[in-house]
């Protein structure tokens, strides 16, 4: 009942100089309750933009994508976004950073209060909620991002390359936590990034989009995330069938890559 | 006293502090190495020096310094003016100062211009033959003039005498002159000269007229010799006066001489007179030999060796005076910069950088008599509380027709001339202010209205400003709409609509608070539409989608993301405002800082303008320093985020 289906999804932008670009053509597809989506695609191949239609920020050119059989025409609570910045309020304290949603509300200030303690344990940042945004580092901000969209209790959580700026160590720490989210809170999760491995680990199903037009050209169900819930991430990376599918989709986007190199020479 | 103790003072901290430099210079060559950022916190004693510097090289400009330490020595340097001036005539006609004797080149000169008019009539088309024989006649005789005045034999013994005279009025001076009671002035006389003096009054002496508050100039070097050394060249200089007046009027005119001159001024004036208009150009010519004819005979040409003796007598004097000088010229060539009180003549007036530039201790002085509630500036003082009762400040705020629109009449008297008042009066007179209540301390005064004005021109244009260019910053037909209006008056110097408005608004507060409103609103307007249009789209998309709506969305993300923009641009337009404000004081009104410093410059009251200067960069600097805490209070995220 509440999935996400897409028809016929087409966007066409007009650049400046007067060229249309199809950042999106014919886009069908189906994400139900509690799915975990990540989409992997070279640049330019319409991720964000699929991703800011899901979220209301802009209108497809035609199609129709519904929430809950509601069509999707604007932003709302029940999509919470995470940015790839963060996109904090760095006037604001963690606690009024993620407590904003529920301030807009006007809901209980105490009851409030008590969600953001939850969640920010949840998250991992018990204690920092006096601190200010500025002072964090960029996991944590991430952390809050995380909070922030969570505690509004959204059916459905776009993110947005949310690890891209971490380093390493962090992002590691970051999957597992999103991963541990996705399993306790049950909600479906659309996570956009550049990193095939990321996709693969923390996919429970992958889009891997193509470019010129934007669409998706190739479907796969993956096992890792599952796994992921049980076992350490860096174990799963070492399997052998891990390996084999981050070689092929790493060849795919080499190719779509140099296809795209080429046209432009 | 306070001045020596200062410059003392001055030249030990500089010593010291560029001493303690040193050292420190050495040890750092050590940090330089293993690094000390304490240290690099440090550099007080650089300030000091600086500041010190500049301290010194004030008292030094303003003569402070030669007033501390020297306080006679400005009255005594203008009685050795007044000598010099006295000396300058004799010792002109001799080689002391100059290259050679003043009949020398007079001859010179002279015999030079003869030559030129010989040449001229030679050469000219317009006289005939037979003219210019004759003028070659009088240039000739005129010539022979000179010879009747450098001989020797024919110098006349009363002339000689007289020089004689001269010479030995000359000697006794000097004998007189280095005696120590010199001028022997009797009991009566030097009480006589010490009232006047104490009349007179001393050096840089601040005179105010309390009650009017108006601050008068001071008055500078005084002119009356205040002591026996300075007396005895004031003596010395009336002396010579006399003497000289003497010499000038003396000519060295032998019977010769006289018919000779005579003769020609007959001949030219007769020649001159046969001539018809026609010959205009011949009849000036003869006029301007007659003319140097008479030049020779007012000059003091004497023979060769006449004055030797005279020559003598004064240059004995001078040496005598100079010797009585001793360090009196030191003093006015090291500590009286640019207005060297000799040289400025026996008027004895202060010229040069002396006259802008007010001592410090007069300034300071100035400083705390204006600073007094009673005297302030033309009758308002700087800056003072004043008991104000609440009722006037209710009244002020009502408006009067809340009386109006009551039901029933105002009251009107009996017959008996009594006033009885009822309810509607009795509202009258609290919406007036016609009442007691209790009162309370209000500011007032020309720093007060100066900070006044800015306060309250910069607290509206943030009103109107900072909402108007968010808006602009948010909607395109905002944008479009004000843009225009905006770009019209902008550009457009503040001081340029100056005129405009305070000629439409009045010269009082009205007038100055909506030209500074004009300022700052199109700085707070530009930097809200800076800090609007700046936001992030992905914080606007993040509140959005947290279920924000676009009002919360303008409150809680666009407003503090714009915030450090605004405060940016209220420390602008802070600064525009106050430059505008004393600009705008400047051409019209009754009181302000810029006010007190324009009637200062009418009667060149040097010290209140350095104050109102000081004054002003003070308030500057406070404001700066208030609006720089303010802003490392309100946005500390400022470019963290």
């Amino acid at each position: 009942m509440s999935d996400l289906i897409s028809q016929n999804l087409n966007m066409i932008f007009k650049t400046p100089k007067g060229e249309t670009v199809h950042a999106l053509k014919d886009l069908n597809f189906t994400l139900k309750k509690g799915e975990l989506l990540t989409v992997l695609g070279p640049s330019g191949c319409g991720k964000t933009t699929l991703l800011n239609i899901t979220a209301g920020f802009i209108r497809p050119t035609s199609g129709v994508i519904t929430l809950n059989n509601k069509e999707i025409d604007g932003p709302g609570v029940e999509r919470g976004m995470v940015f790839q910045q963060g996109a904090l309020f760095e006037w604001l304290t963690v606690a009024e950073n993620v407590n904003f949603g529920l301030r807009m509300k006007k809901e209980d200030p105490i009851q409030t209060a008590k969600k953001v303690d939850e969640w920010l344990e949840i998250v991992g940042l018990q204690g920092f909620g006096n601190t200010p945004t500025y002072q964090l580092s960029g996991g944590m901000q991430q952390r809050v991002a995380l909070a922030r969209c969570l505690i509004n209790d959204p059916d459905l959580i776009l993110m947005d390359e949310p690890l891209g700026a971490l380093d390493a160590l962090t992002r590691e720490k970051m999957q597992s936590l999103v991963l541990k989210i996705w399993k306790e809170t049950g909600k479906t999760i659309i996570l956009i990034t550049h990193s095939v491995e990321e996709a693969l680990l923390l996919g429970e199903r992958l889009y891997v989009m193509a470019p010129r037009p934007g669409r998706i050209h190739k479907e796969y169900n993956l096992p890792f995330a599952s796994m992921g819930l049980k076992e350490d991430l860096r174990e799963i990376k070492k399997n052998k069938d891990f390996s084999a599918k981050r070689e092929e989709i790493l060849e795919m986007i080499w190719n779509m890559e140099e296809e795209i190199m080429g046209k432009d020479i | 006293m306070l001045t020596q103790i200062v410059t003392f003072l001055i030249f030990v901290a500089v010593i010291g502090c560029i001493l303690y430099g040193r050292k420190l210079i050495k040890t750092e060559k050590v940090d330089a190495v293993f690094g000390n950022p304490e240290r690099a916190l440090g550099g007080t004693h650089w300030v000091i020096v600086g500041s010190s510097f500049l301290l010194l090289v004030w008292l030094y400009y303003s003569w402070d310094i030669a007033k501390g330490f020297y306080p006679k020595s400005a009255n005594e340097l203008c009685q050795v003016a007044k000598v010099n001036d006295s000396l300058l005539g004799l010792k002109y006609q001799f080689p002391i100062e100059e290259r050679e004797f003043k009949s020398t080149s007079q001859i010179k000169k002279e015999n030079k211009n003869l030559n030129l008019i010989l040449n001229e009539i030679q050469n000219s088309q317009e006289i005939d033959n037979q003219q210019k024989t004759v003028l070659a006649g009088f240039i000739k005789k005129t010539n022979q003039l000179i010879p009747l005045l450098t001989n020797e034999d024919l110098i006349e013994n009363e002339t000689k005498q007289k020089i004689n005279d001269i010479t030995g009025k000359i000697n006794l001076l000097t004998e007189n002159f280095q005696k120590p009671d010199y001028p022997f002035e009797t009991e009566q006389e030097l009480n006589e000269r010490l009232k006047a003096v104490s009349e007179e009054g001393g050096w840089g002496i601040v005179k105010v007229q309390s009650g009017t508050g108006s601050i008068e100039n001071t008055m500078e070097v005084p002119l009356i010799p205040a002591t026996d050394r300075g007396l005895k060249f004031h003596a010395a200089a009336q002396e010579l006066n006399l003497i000289s007046d003497e010499f000038f009027k003396l000519r060295n005119h032998n019977p010769q001489f006289k018919n000779q001159i005579k003769q020609l001024k007959d001949d030219i004036k007769s020649y001159r007179k046969d001539l018809s208009d026609s010959e205009e150009v011949a009849s000036t010519y003869a006029k301007n030999i007659i003319k140097i004819a008479r030049r020779i005979e007012f000059a003091s040409i004497y023979p060769p060796n006449a004055l030797n003796k005279m020559q003598n007598a004064i240059i004995k004097f001078d040496n005598a005076q100079l010797k009585t000088q001793g360090g009196l010229r030191f003093i006015d060539i090291l500590l009286f910069p640019a207005g060297t009180i000799v040289a400025s003549g026996p008027s004895c007036s202060e010229q040069g950088s002396g006259r802008w530039l007010p001592k410090p201790s007069d300034t300071f002085n100035k400083f705390i008599l204006m600073s007094k509630p009673s005297v302030g500036y033309k009758d308002i003082p700087l800056l003072w509380i004043d008991m104000v009762d609440v009722s006037k400040m209710i009244g002020f705020i009502l408006p009067d027709w809340i009386a109006d629109i009551l039901p029933g009449e105002y009251p009107v008297h009996t017959k008996d001339g009594i006033v009885k008042e009822n309810f509607k009066g009795n509202v009258l007179k609290v919406v007036t202010g016609d009442f007691k209540l209790f009162k309370v301390p209000v500011p007032y005064g020309h720093i007060w209205d100066s900070f006044l004005r800015v306060f309250l021109g910069l607290v509206f244009g943030i009103i109107i400003g900072v909402p108007l260019g968010l808006f602009m910053g948010l909607n395109r037909f905002a944008k479009g709409f004000f843009d225009p209006l905006i770009e019209l008056y902008r550009p457009v110097p503040p001081l340029a609509w100056a005129p405009l408005i305070i000629s439409v608004l009045g010269i009082d507060n009205t007038g100055k608070v909506f030209l500074l409103f004009m300022v700052s609103l199109s700085i707070m307007i530009i930097s809200a539409r800076a800090g609007a249009s700046g936001t992030q789209l992905s914080k606007i998309h993040a509140a959005h989608s947290l279920g924000a709506s676009k009002r919360q969305i303008l409150r809680h993300v666009i407003f503090p993301n714009s915030l450090p923009e605004i405060l940016t641009g209220i420390r602008v337009a802070v600064g525009m405002c106050w430059g505008t404000l004393v600009a705008a004081e400047f051409l019209a009104g009754t009181t302000g800082i810029g006010f007190v410093e324009n009637v200062a410059k009418k009667y060149f009251q040097y010290e209140v303008i350095w104050i109102t200067i000081f004054i002003m960069g003070m308030l500057g600097l406070l404001f700066d320093i208030t609006l720089r805490k303010i802003i490392d209070k309100t946005i500390p995220w400022r470019g963290k985020g």
